[in-house]
């Protein structure tokens, strides 16, 4: 019978949280990338022109069919090679987390904007808004609570793909971990820790996507 | 029912097509100031598109329109002379059949949206004036509602309201009263005929033809995309020409 040594772990356990604290940067920072990005795509795709319609798809067909960590592995490895400059794993690994985010962000986004009935869109131009006008004041405002629930929940996928940064050497949690482990020879604590710590961080985020869910369904 | 001469909107050989189907295939038609236009016709005789036509939510293929005079130009900030999308849905409200009030916005914001970011109105002005409407239809008690929480006759009501917060010259009804229940039908009539007495010029698509000839200084029958028959609600009405009319109107009255 395994005998398991929490201790031993737990003493290493400001690494965890100077994991935790990058795991947090990572997400921010790339949620916040990919918010700009999503919603240039998603009003791309919504464009009449339709070479902007196919930039933005061909943009979001890349990143959502190829795996994030060979992304991330390419924009760290092969990217660098083929523009002839240097780029930091912090650089790679922001950008195609955000990159990767921002084409599920854009999906989300566009199908709360198409939810919204057409006649919102024919009233606000009917007193005279602008299209700008009638999608800041009238169809944001009600696409916004409906694409809630699939933002969190795409938003908690992201904080668990930051764990494929350590694949480039990022000090993330999870890459923490291993760094934890190699100290202790405690593979087993050390990961089932890293879970726990993912679990508390992420179970009240999916409890938030949910109240908004339920939120949506009554107010319809 | 009395009109001046002027004439506000006028159109020669409008034409819309949507892909390959026409729709319009040539109006001509001269709205004057005060006058009450109700137009009648089958399902898909273009009466909808046509009143849509009028503050461009559809944009004419072909043909001309010219509002006050000015060649109303499909772009939304026209340079003077013409006049633009933005300029003309301004000076022209409309009325959906299904109401289409903003659901995240509560009565007196529905109607303070539009002279709020359009005109740049000040709240306190834009609300002052949104109570006034709000007194005229008779929903001064429901200025904080949602519209969630109205029946479909004070949401069209309320609907009313919105379009004439921005002070419009003209009014454009699409089927105001089709979405209703019968019983909530007649406060809307009541409404829009307050507005016809008031001597707002109007375009009504209705199927109440006993209304249409109450408050319709004319009546326009349209069928296949084009205006068949016009004259006074008592000419269109009770002695209709055409063997079309006759039928159509043999249908409403069976």
């Amino acid at each position: 019978m395994y005998h398991w040594d929490f201790y031993t772990v737990l003493q290493s356990f400001d690494l965890f949280l100077m994991g935790i604290w990058t795991t947090f940067l990572y997400t921010i920072g790339s949620i916040s990338i990919g918010v700009v990005v999503g919603l240039a795509a998603c009003f791309a795709r919504l464009s009449h022109r339709a070479p902007v319609r196919l930039l933005a798809r061909s943009y979001q067909e890349l990143f959502r069919c190829t795996p994030l960590l060979v992304q991330i592995l390419w924009a760290y490895y092969a990217l660098p090679m083929i523009l002839g400059i240097s780029i930091s794993n912090t650089a790679a690994g922001l950008l195609m987390l955000s990159l990767y985010v921002g084409s599920f962000y854009a999906e989300i986004f566009r199908g709360g904007i198409l939810a919204i009935d057409k006649g919102q869109s024919e009233a606000a131009h009917a007193v005279g808004m602008s299209g700008v006008q009638a999608m800041r004041h009238i169809i944001l405002p009600q696409a916004v609570k409906k694409m809630l629930p699939a933002f969190i929940n795409q938003s908690v996928v992201q904080v668990k793909n930051t764990s494929l940064l350590y694949a480039i050497s990022i000090a993330e949690l999870t890459y923490m971990t291993s760094v934890v482990n190699s100290e202790t020879y405690r593979p087993l604590e050390a990961y089932s820790l890293a879970a726990v710590l993912y679990f508390v961080m992420l179970f009240p985020l999916t409890q938030v996507a949910d109240y908004f869910e339920r939120r949506m369904r009554r107010s319809d | 029912m009395t009109h001046s001469d002027e004439t506000v909107i006028r159109l020669r050989g409008l034409r819309k097509k949507f892909g390959t189907l026409e729709v319009l295939k040539g109006i001509d038609l001269d709205l004057h100031r005060g006058e009450v236009l109700s137009v009648i016709g089958p399902s898909g005789s273009g009466k909808s598109t046509l009143i849509r036509c009028l503050n461009l939510m559809e944009e004419p293929t072909d043909g001309s329109f010219t509002f006050q005079g000015r060649e109303v130009s499909p772009k939304f900030r026209a340079k003077a002379p013409a006049i633009g999308a933005g300029e003309l849905r301004r000076r022209v409200g409309m009325v959906f059949q299904h109401f289409n009030l903003f659901p995240h916005l509560s009565v007196i914001d529905n109607i303070t949206k539009g002279p709020r970011t359009v005109l740049g109105e000040d709240r306190a002005p834009a609300e002052a004036h949104a109570m006034e409407l709000l007194e005229e239809v008779g929903l001064a008690d429901k200025a904080r509602a949602y519209p969630a929480h109205l029946s479909g006759g004070q949401k069209q009501r309320v609907a009313i309201a919105r379009a004439l917060a921005l002070r419009p010259e003209v009014m454009l009804f699409d089927e105001p009263t089709s979405a209703l229940d019968p019983e909530l039908v007649g406060e809307v009539l009541a409404v829009v005929r307050r507005l016809a007495e008031g001597g707002m010029t109007m375009v009504l698509v209705t199927h109440e033809m006993g209304f249409a000839a109450d408050v319709a200084s004319r009546v326009l029958f349209m069928e296949n995309g084009m205006i068949a028959e016009q004259g006074s609600p008592h000419d269109i009405l009770r002695a209709p020409k055409s063997e079309r009319l006759k039928g159509f109107l043999a249908r409403f009255h069976a």
